[in-house]
């Protein structure tokens, strides 16, 4: 077992894991945050995708004590005062969603996309999410939400 | 784009609305209800140990190490639950005598594909459960691996089931000529002008539902509770009580949030199964959560035909005859569905054109392969794959436009209501319209030129066009039809209103949805209908406790059955609620309209009693009419008389590099028919998404075994399902041809693009290729299909690349 000083969403949890824990599975058993799914063994489909100290990670392909003395947020802190975040917004907007599994990590790829690229084209969109799969919408509406998001912070 | 329009005003119809959905916000802020979310008090993990073999006898299995590993309590073979784990059902039994050698939940003495679940371990977490199954010793007598379909219904071929001394199922058959709907294709065949044959090839695909299979059992003395990631709660809770011997009202099945189905979760599965077994051995609660590569080897795959068709025209274009023969993989086990998915395909392969002759044949043959069922549209892509193939081959023998073949051929717009060779009636449809607003939207006629003017300038980079014109049968009930066609259950859908004290209305539907938004669109239906607001309007669904009777969602019947009920179920309300005003106000009941959400005299709308005063009536009870009974819900059960039959028209433009054989899609467009619209912005979701599925099936996906029979393509780095950068923004639209069978008017749009998609790609991707004497890819067609072909030719081979 492996002590660590984890923030998450905003909160500090230290905790005991064992070394072979992975980031995902000490957020969803450990700390009964399940807003953060797994959908492969692979690391291809991006279901579990979080944000470290602000960039976005599969959570699947990092150890928990790698996350040790650092900041995860989830889709489940990205809402505040019962107000959604803005990519919260318009993935509902845009009908970006149908069976809704692939999304909490589908909106935090999306959020990290624009920080690193507020202006994107379409192509830009579409390459900067291959790393997350969704079965659902045929991703034309996912496109859709990040350019609304795109747009509201141009303007 | 559909405009989004989410405050419609109270005297606004909802239908037609694209509201947002009401289901969105949970699942955008992480508070989700899936399977594997769930912690019970005392809950055990489960881990299935999985065969690594295709085909092997268990000569000897010990579980015993596993027994005393670390965390475990319990591990059992499926020696251990023989006599009581049962045979997984088959719901269909497509003939008499269609052989079915049974299909235990854990193989007991023989292993029929790799992924066969031979063993589970209990533990107190899944790691210790995963860990323990390495102590597990197996000993396998291999077996010869039954793959090839034709090879396998040869003579003296290797059986998959000893026991049955075949490797075929069964031979369905369907011939116009014995069932009166039309000629004999002997007599066209003799009389043919022209014939055109050609064999398709129906890969394996998996469903690639995002959420994997999730099961958690509790067990309370005779009973059990089971929240399942399933699309048919009901069915289970009826199967799963027949499977283990347990009293059906004593088994309660949820399911609660369901991460995508695309027919991957209509089935009893063995893990289910299993799961109830553990848990009840062991007193406590059971959770298992298949891992990807469990659920591309051991969840069933869908598709996989070998497709010989044959049809006859004259030499203007009149199509005479169309004869059919699938060799149907069900591969090692007959599941809920498997024998009657291609047999549902039977009825789809005349699609919309005008044939005097039509037979069809199909043989369903065991594999020792993981086993078939339902995959998005169900036995309809494959048969709509077929016929608007060979449409387009036909063409080109002909020297004829693709399109202009069709229009010679199909079903016109007077001609409805139309009984087809198969014999189905088609109750309404536009083929017209929805053609010609396709080619107006796909900017037909400039891709045209564009394509002369490559094939001119011998561009590396050819354009390629593709068309698919396309009906199916959606809508699936009447239980009449599905008995005659040997299916055990009926197609009817429940519907129950409860109207609560304040005025709000609970609608309990016995459909079970998984990602569509019917809380949305049944939300409006009731909306609309009773001229309450949308949001005071809560949709139950999916737990056979709150909603005990339904069929649950598949085949797009949740709107055109589902729906219809909850319809018939609001009228119910409102006649009771209109006895009830009448009272109030001291009027004939006759003479009371009811609009709004509030009954008021004819002729004098100042005096009117709003829908909430009647429900705060009712729960009072104070006063209301001699002998009525106090409450205001109601229940309908809606059986309809015929199927729905969507249509539409799908336009592709692709850029084949022939340097290379990469195929892109340039430009993508289709009209869809789906009847009445409910909510254009769920539509247009649901044919984006179905797309997408399609497309995958022409360009990327493929389930490969290889020759020893194991899964080459096990998980998301071997399957290529679609990212973002692979697909192009669709350009969707609609005709509006209502369905003259149900009030609604609907047709369903499930299915739709996944229908008429593929053959539109791969009508696309030949047409490219055809100046180079190419006449078919087989799927998916990828670079690399596509540029051996190309090379094949230029070397002088014939044919078509495989």
């Amino acid at each position: 077992m492996t002590r660590i000083s984890v923030q998450v969403d905003g909160v500090e949890y230290t905790d005991d894991v064992e070394p072979r824990t992975l980031l995902v599975h000490y957020l969803r058993e450990q700390l009964g945050k399940t807003g953060t799914v797994v959908g492969c063994d692979t690391s291809n489909c991006g279901a579990c995708t979080v944000h470290l100290d602000g960039s976005s990670v599969k959570s699947c392909t990092v150890l928990a004590v790698q996350a040790d003395g650092q900041a995860v947020d989830t889709v489940e802190g990205l809402a505040k005062d019962g107000e959604l975040h803005p990519m919260q917004q318009a993935f509902t907007d845009c009908h970006s969603l149908q069976c809704g599994y692939c999304t909490p990590g589908m909106i935090m790829a999306s959020i990290d996309l624009l920080k690193d690229n507020p202006d994107p084209t379409e192509e830009e969109i579409r390459t900067g999410l291959e790393g997350n799969l969704c079965r659902c919408t045929g991703y034309q509406n996912i496109v859709r939400a990040v350019q609304q998001v795109a747009g509201s912070e141009r303007s | 784009m559909t405009a989004v329009d989410d405050k419609p005003t109270s005297t606004t119809s909802q239908i037609g609305v694209s509201r947002k959905r009401k289901e969105d916000r949970h699942l955008v802020t992480g508070r989700t209800t899936w399977v594997d979310n769930m912690i019970l008090p005392g809950m055990v993990h489960l881990a299935i140990l999985r065969s690594p073999m295709a085909h092997a006898k268990i000569a000897s299995i010990d579980v015993s190490g596993a027994r005393t590993a670390p965390g475990v309590l319990g591990a059992w073979s499926g020696r251990d639950f023989a006599d009581v784990q049962g045979d997984l059902p088959c719901a269909w039994p497509v003939t008499p005598d269609m052989v079915n050698p049974g299909a235990p939940s854990l193989a007991v003495d023989q292993v029929n594909f790799a992924g066969d679940a031979v063993a589970v371990v209990a533990a107190r977490t899944k790691g210790e459960a995963v860990d323990a199954l390495e102590e597990i010793d197996v000993d396998y007598e291999p077996l010869p691996a039954v793959l090839d379909l034709e090879a396998a219904l040869a003579d003296g071929a290797d059986l998959v089931h000893e026991s049955a001394g075949t490797n075929k199922s069964y031979s369905w058959e369907l011939d116009s000529a014995a069932a009166g709907s039309g000629g004999s294709v002997e007599d066209a065949a003799r009389d043919a002008e022209v014939t055109v044959k050609r064999r398709f090839i129906q890969q394996r695909l998996s469903p690639g539902f995002m959420e994997p299979r999730s099961v958690v059992v509790q067990p309370a003395d005779e009973a059990v509770t089971i929240w399942s990631s399933t699309q048919i709660p009901h069915i289970l809770r009826t199967m799963l009580g027949l499977t283990l011997g347990i009293d059906e009202h004593k088994v309660r099945v949820v399911a609660p949030d369901v991460g995508g189905g695309f027919g991957g979760k209509i089935t009893i599965t063995p893990e289910e199964v299993i799961a109830t077994l553990v848990a009840r051995e062991l007193g406590r609660p059971a959770k298992y959560t298949e891992s990807r590569s469990e659920s591309m080897s051991a969840a069933h795959h869908g598709r996989g035909q070998i497709q010989d068709l044959t049809i006859t025209a004259t030499r203007d274009g009149k199509v005479t005859g169309l004869d059919v023969h699938l060799i149907a993989d069900m591969g090692a086990y007959l599941r809920l569905l498997t024998p009657g998915v291609p047999v549902l395909g039977a009825f789809m392969f005349p699609g919309i054109y005008k044939f005097p002759s039509y037979r069809f044949r199909c043989d369903g043959v065991f594999t020792t392969k993981v086993p078939t069922d339902a995959y998005r549209g169900a036995g309809r892509p494959e048969a709509t794959f077929g016929i608007e193939r060979i449409m387009d081959e036909l063409a080109a023998e002909l020297d004829m436009d693709p399109l202009e073949l069709r229009r010679k051929n199909w079903i016109t717009h007077e001609e409805f209501p139309f009984t087809t060779v198969a014999g189905l009636t088609y109750d309404s449809g536009n083929y017209e319209a929805a053609t010609e607003k396709a080619l107006e939207l796909a900017g037909w006629e400039e891709l045209k030129a564009e394509q002369a003017r490559r094939r001119e300038s011998n561009d590396p980079v050819q354009l390629g066009l593709g068309i698919s014109t396309f009906t199916e049968m959606c809508g699936l009930a009447p239980s009449r039809v599905l008995g005659s066609l040997d299916y055990a259950a009926g197609g009817w859908e429940s519907a129950s209103v409860r109207v609560l004290p304040t005025g709000k209305v609970e609608v309990v539907t016995g459909i079970s949805p998984h990602g569509q938004g019917h809380v949305t669109g049944f939300s409006q239906i009731v909306a609309d209908r009773l001229g309450v607001p949308f949001e005071d309007v809560e949709i139950i669904h999916g737990d056979t406790q709150s909603s005990p009777k339904g069929l649950d969602t598949y085949g797009s019947r949740s709107l055109t059955v589902g729906g219809v009920a909850v319809v018939q179920a609001v009228d119910k309300v409102i006649e009771k609620a209109r006895k009830i005003a009448a009272h109030m106000m001291e009027a004939n009941e006759d003479d009371l309209e009811y609009a709004d959400g509030k009954f008021s005299v004819a002729g004098a709308p100042s005096s009117s009693v709003p829908f909430g005063d009647i429900a705060f009536a009712v729960f009072s009870a104070h006063d209301l009419p001699e002998g009525m009974e106090p409450t205001l819900n109601s229940e309908a059960t809606y059986d309809p008389g015929n199927f729905s039959f969507p249509h539409g028209t799908h336009l592709c433009a692709v850029e084949v590099d022939t340097e290379t054989g990469h195929v892109a899609i340039r430009t993508y467009a289709c009209v869809d028919d789906i009847g009445t619209p409910i909510n254009p912005m769920l539509i247009d979701g649901q044919v984006h998404g179905g797309l997408a599925q399609g497309i995958a099936q022409a360009l990327y996906e493929e389930a490969v075994y290889d020759d020893d029979g194991n899964l080459v393509t096990g998980s998301f780095v071997d399957y290529t399902l679609p990212t973002a950068a692979d697909l192009p923004t669709f350009h969707t639209d609609r005709t509006v041809t209502p369905s003259t069978d149900n009030p609604l008017g609907v047709k369903g749009v499930g299915e739709a693009g996944t229908i008429a998609s593929t053959p539109a790609v791969v009508n696309a991707v030949v047409d490219a290729l055809r100046p180079l004497g190419i006449n078919d890819i087989t799927m998916p067609c990828t670079p690399e299909r596509v540029w051996r072909a190309i090379q094949d030719h230029a070397n002088g081979s014939e044919g078509a690349a495989r």
